[in-house]
């Protein structure tokens, strides 16, 4: 990690910002979550057999601009959003959380994550990969401008929908 | 008078009644599935893949067709090909990539090699074998029958089986809708494949892809959204939907939904969620349909959807982006699914992200509508636990009506499909 990366934001602090997020996502607290989103924040999940790719160009599982990502936390808190009703209980576990580079006033930081998801009638599903993330500061508070959740499985398979925020 | 049969048949249709019942023992029984396997999956023709995923000499993709580990590839002539993945002398899969391109499939376990048309090239130690050895006889096995209509393939393991084009019927005509979307006559599957499995019977994706039914209710989050995004979604007094489409039988199992489009389309069908500066793109699309294949027909292309079924298990939805998808059984509460997008080769980047955004906003484990499809697909196969007590499905909605007045939000284009799968499940095996 370069000075300036360290002069801009410790791994304390993007710690406590992933682990909040963990909480409010795994609390359903989505309202709360997207106030931790730039005004023009975007959330991808890549397909499976090209993690690597760019949402121009591939089909992802998810690419959603912050309209979209805002249309579909409010259909998740709609109890007709029947993938999710009754709600998914999650728990995610965070690890490995790194400053991975700094560009501008853009930081980059990466971590790993478990997911279980259980539901009623259903299998434990289990959701594992890493998350990149691009950060801002805005009005001295670390913001999320991307996030991107890359799973590690082959191919969904028995993990199905993804139909909670990952 | 008694509404549901006594019969203890499968299907079981009454016209006079205006009835038609589906038995649910076929989506939880493992003899039925058994039978499906040597008397639907074994016979008819199955899809494998589109011509652009293999496109350079020696191209490959794994994947399994009606339960086969199959390589779908291109040899160094260009020849398409088939071939089954299975070495020939113990048995191992010969290629265990996903995808690539190949000089050569090469076995592991003993190091036999083929050729990417699927000749045997080399088997160490040859000279251990008998005088009655020959290689020539010893090449991959291809799959018995591989046909493409306009560069979709399909498969089918019955070498009997008619032609692939006879086969497709009528279907024909709707995938020509569909390409004509291309100035070029070229569609291509966009890199980026949805594999997801869903805990239902197969049939239970054929009857839901094609049920405008459903989609009032299923669908309300995903109506919400369009709403919220200034497309007009409010059904005209007494409709179930925006706009009165149809449901279509096609001949030989296949079926249609054809619908006036309410969507949008990223062929040069323009809603607000594409955003203004996306109008004049869409104008440009419209007027090159319009000048290639004159007004009514650039109107069946950028002014309808359809949700096609192929029978018996592609689905085609050309509707707020194409897809392609098609399912396989892996027990009979268990299907596997795997779709992809299609699009013009021609298309721009601006268009092509167009076309995957307006693709996501419905359709796939993560879309706005999927998900919850994929949920009453498989709450109908929790409540199927009850099918001794619960027998019959009810696909009735439309039965008193002519053909070509069968609503997509009527199911007689469901009963199409059930009518062949009767068909093909009353043979002798």
């Amino acid at each position: 990690m370069n000075e300036l990366v360290a002069s801009t934001v410790s791994r304390a602090e993007v710690e406590d910002l992933f682990y909040h997020e963990a909480d409010l996502l795994d609390s359903w607290r989505l309202d709360d979550w997207v106030e931790l989103l730039t005004e023009d924040a975007a959330y991808y999940v890549p397909p499976n057999d090209k993690p690597d790719a760019d949402a121009r160009f591939t089909l992802f599982t998810i690419a959603d601009d912050i309209v979209r990502l805002r249309e579909r936390v409010i259909r998740l808190k709609d109890p007709n959003c029947h993938a999710e009703y009754p709600l998914s209980r999650t728990r995610r576990l965070i690890g490995n959380v790194r400053i991975t580079g700094v560009e501008g006033d853009v930081i980059a930081a990466a971590a790993n994550f478990i997911i279980h998801r259980y539901r009623h009638n259903d299998l434990n599903r289990v959701f594992v990969g890493h998350y990149r993330y691009k950060l801002r500061r805005q009005g001295g508070r670390l913001k999320i401008a991307e996030r991107r959740a890359i799973l590690d499985a082959e191919e969904l398979g028995l993990l199905g929908s993804v139909s909670f925020i990952l | 008078m008694n509404y549901q049969p006594a019969s203890h048949d499968f299907v079981v249709e009454n016209p006079e009644q205006q009835t038609f019942f589906v038995n649910r023992e076929v989506f939880v029984s493992d003899d039925v599935l058994e039978r499906e396997r040597s008397l639907i999956f074994d016979r008819c023709w199955i899809y494998v893949g589109h011509a652009s995923e293999i496109k350079n000499p020696g191209d490959f993709k794994t994947r399994p067709v009606a339960g086969r580990p199959v390589i779908f590839c291109r040899d160094r002539d260009g020849v398409v090909h088939g071939l089954i993945n299975c070495c020939r002398h113990r048995g191992a899969l010969v290629c265990r990539e996903r995808e690539g391109n190949a000089r050569q499939f090469y076995c592991m376990y003993h190091g036999w090699t083929y050729h990417p048309d699927g000749r045997l090239k080399s088997v160490p130690g040859e000279d251990a074998y008998g005088t009655a050895f020959d290689k020539s006889e010893m090449g991959l096995v291809a799959v018995p029958r591989l046909e493409q209509y306009r560069d979709f393939y399909f498969a089918n393991f019955d070498r009997d089986a008619i032609d692939l084009e006879t086969y497709l019927g009528h279907a024909k005509e709707y995938i020509d809708i569909v390409i004509d979307q291309s100035p070029s006559g070229k569609m291509q599957i966009i890199s980026g494949t949805q594999e997801y499995d869903i805990r239902a019977n197969w049939k239970l994706l054929v009857e839901n892809s094609v049920d405008d039914y459903h989609l009032v209710t299923t669908h309300s989050t995903w109506l919400n959204y369009m709403r919220n995004s200034g497309v007009n979604v409010t059904p005209p007094k007494g409709e179930l939907l925006p706009t009165r489409g149809f449901g279509r039988d096609l001949g030989n199992g296949h079926l249609t939904t054809d619908n006036p489009n309410y969507r949008g389309r990223p062929v040069a069908h323009w809603i607000s969620v594409y955003g203004e500066d996306a109008k004049a793109d869409i104008d440009a699309l419209r007027n090159e349909l319009v000048t290639r294949l004159g007004s009514a027909r650039a109107a069946r292309v950028a002014d309808t959807n359809r949700n096609l079924c192929v029978f018996p298990n592609l689905v085609i939805n050309d509707g707020s982006s194409v897809t392609v998808r098609h399912f396989y059984p892996i027990g009979p509460d268990r299907m596997h699914v795997t779709a992809w997008a299609l699009g013009p080769v021609e298309e721009t980047e601006a268009q092509r992200a167009r076309r995957l955004h307006a693709f996501l906003t419905f359709y796939g484990p993560g879309g706005f509508a999927t998900p919850d499809d994929v949920a009453a697909l498989e709450a109908a196969q929790l409540g199927f636990a009850a099918w001794r007590e619960v027998p019959w499905s009810d696909l009735s909605r439309g039965m008193g009506k002519a053909s070509d007045q069968q609503l997509a939000t009527d199911e007689g284009h469901l009963r199409v499909f059930w009518r062949k799968w009767n068909e093909l499940m009353e043979r002798r095996a």
